[in-house]
């Protein structure tokens, strides 16, 4: 399979990666060289092999349902490029 | 004696409790030395007067009798690790400004036992890459020349500013991080000693996140010694990683010297790629006869799904990074470039803030989950992934204690050798580490020879999952074997 202009800019939006239109034959020539790289995949066999979902044989641990840190809002802004109030800030959303 | 920075690790632990010197003397040399080694472009941040002061302390405790197992060893931390109070940048614009407000479990592991941060080390973007020249901060310069060349060569990736700064004696040792090969072969290229634990060994909390399936920290050394000592500081269990695991950690450094006697080592035949350079072939032919004089058995074996590896990772990998890497938007951390409405901020902000490499698998990613590609290639990958780790399954059920193979197709390259358009080129040099992420082994390359041009060439072993002990035992055999390698001579200072 490969992926032509349209569909570069498709999986730009996709990925919300700006993408002006110099740049769009260029990653078209890369995504397809990968996309060529592993099409042998398709050519092997997989019936009845399970996809693997963990590498090592492991149950998904659980904890007790409780309360175990917290109250770090000023710790959690502290990177942000735009807060208020312990809040971040984005561009208007709803008008 | 020499100067301080060229101790081993282990050297420089005996000396400190011996009280040959003390841990500041230790610190100040690797100080000195990076200062004189910008050229390298290794570290990201020098931290110098937290260094100082850390082995002050150490001082301190070493004087009363007291100190952890890596008490006053200055270190080096890939800045993939979060580090409290101190800028971690993942290599990439997107997070220029970021300083954590919390430290990464294996780092804190590091604290805990005594260990002193020289600074944070240099790696490709978000660990993407093989040769260190895709970090936004410029390319690392390897310590190794070709003989008689002052052409600049790669020291490997993405884990480059660790290998580079352990082989320059820029630190002790340092962290690194594996997804496909990022310990295995940087180490590789630079003459050092790398291993990727199992899956699950070391604890993922705070690291900068790639593909959370494959990847895993271990440690860059130079000798297989302070390789086991360091693993055994960083490894452990950590409630805040699910996936870590919950066994105990063993003493590796005891295993060090175990041998290779009564023990089977298998020659995976599809490791015999087409076109490997006959100087690939020898060293590994070479490093089978060590481990057989050694008293090892050696046996050929066959891993069937061997090239199915790399396109599989190629799916797996960028798939799980673009859903990681989609927290940077502009909102939380880092960088922000505004645009018209939200989503053109994101889309800015993304276009801005991440390199090449980066764009490029995430949309990779992107597509290979999007909607009527999912089956075709995301669990068809999976499923090759379970195949895979099946052949090594079988092997292990055979009888087979370990696997020997090289570490890299090639010795290094230069810087820009690999730039053309073709990204494949680049990512074959992952060809023998990459299996062992996809199978969640344990791999360790070490040094076991030069090229014809100088340049240093590895060996990989693979081992049997948490089995990291007898990858120790037989990379100190092959460590002992290759003898006394020539190191960089230094251009840089």
């Amino acid at each position: 399979m490969s992926v032509d202009a349209q569909t570069v800019r498709r999986i730009a939006h996709l990925a919300r990666i700006a993408v002006s239109e110099e740049e769009v034959a260029p990653l078209q020539g890369e995504l397809n060289a990968i996309l060529a790289f592993v099409e042998q995949l398709g050519a092997v066999d997989v019936t009845g092999v399970e996809p693997m979902t963990s590498v090592t044989p492991m149950r998904m641990k659980r904890r007790e349902d409780a309360i175990t840190e917290g109250d770090r809002a000023a710790d959690i802004v502290a990177n942000a490029p735009e807060t208020e109030d312990g809040y971040f800030l984005v561009p208007k959303v709803v008008e | 004696m020499s100067a301080l920075n060229e101790l081993t690790l282990a050297e420089a632990r005996d000396g400190l409790k011996a009280r040959s010197f003390s841990a500041r003397e230790l610190t100040q040399a690797h100080v000195d030395a990076i200062a004189e080694a910008r050229a390298l472009n290794a570290y990201l941040v020098e931290t110098p007067e937290r260094a100082l002061a850390m082995a002050d302390a150490s001082d301190a405790r070493l004087a009363a009798g007291e100190g952890g197992p890596l008490e006053g060893l200055p270190l080096g931390i890939k800045d993939l690790f979060c580090t409290e109070g101190v800028a971690t940048t993942a290599a990439s614009r997107i997070l220029e400004g970021f300083t954590p407000h919390y430290e990464s479990r294996v780092s804190e592991n590091l604290w805990r036992d005594g260990a002193v941060m020289l600074g944070k080390l240099n790696l490709d973007e978000f660990a993407m890459g093989s040769s260190n020249e895709t970090s936004a901060y410029g390319d690392v310069i390897s310590p190794w020349r070709r003989n008689g060349s002052d052409a600049a060569i790669v020291p490997g990736g993405s884990s480059g500013g660790s290998a580079a700064a352990v082989a320059a004696r820029l630190c002790l040792g340092a962290t690194a991080t594996d997804t496909g090969g990022s310990i295995r072969q940087p180490a590789a290229f630079t003459g050092t000693v790398g291993i990727k634990p199992t899956y699950g060994r070391c604890s993922r909390w705070g690291i900068v996140a790639f593909a959370s399936s494959l990847d895993q920290a271990g440690p860059i050394a130079r000798t297989v010694r302070d390789s086991a000592i360091l693993l055994g500081s960083m490894a452990g269990h950590d409630p805040r990683d699910t996936t870590s695991v919950d066994i105990a950690v063993p003493d590796f450094e005891a295993a060090v010297s175990r041998g290779v006697k009564g023990l089977t080592i298998g020659i995976p035949r599809e490791y015999r790629v087409e076109g490997m350079p006959a100087e690939i072939q020898a060293l590994w032919d070479r490093g089978a006869e060590w481990l057989k004089a050694a008293g090892a058995t050696i046996r050929e074996i066959s891993l069937p799904h061997t090239k199915l590896a790399l396109p599989a990772y190629y799916i797996v990998a960028p798939a799980e990074a673009s859903s990681n890497l989609a927290r940077y938007d502009g909102v939380r951390y880092g960088l922000r470039v505004p645009g018209k409405d939200i989503v053109s901020m994101y889309e800015n902000t993304r276009a801005a803030g991440f390199g090449r490499e980066v764009k490029r698998r995430i949309m990779i990613g992107t597509y290979v989950l999007s909607a009527g590609y999912y089956d075709a290639y995301y669990v068809r990958a999976q499923k090759i992934r379970t195949l895979i780790k099946r052949d090594f399954e079988t092997a292990y059920a055979e009888g087979v204690d370990a696997i020997l193979t090289p570490a890299t197709p090639s010795a290094a390259f230069g810087i820009g050798e690999k730039a053309s358009a073709d990204p494949v080129e680049m990512y074959l040099n992952d060809v023998f580490t990459v299996t062992v992420n996809m199978a969640g082994l344990p791999g360790i390359a070490m040094p076991a020879g030069l090229d014809a041009q100088g340049l240093p060439l590895g060996l990989q072993l693979i081992g049997r999952p948490f089995d990291e002990e007898t990858l120790f035992a037989a990379g100190q055999v092959i460590e002992e074997a290759a003898g006394v390698l020539a190191r960089p001579k230094v251009w840089w200072a």
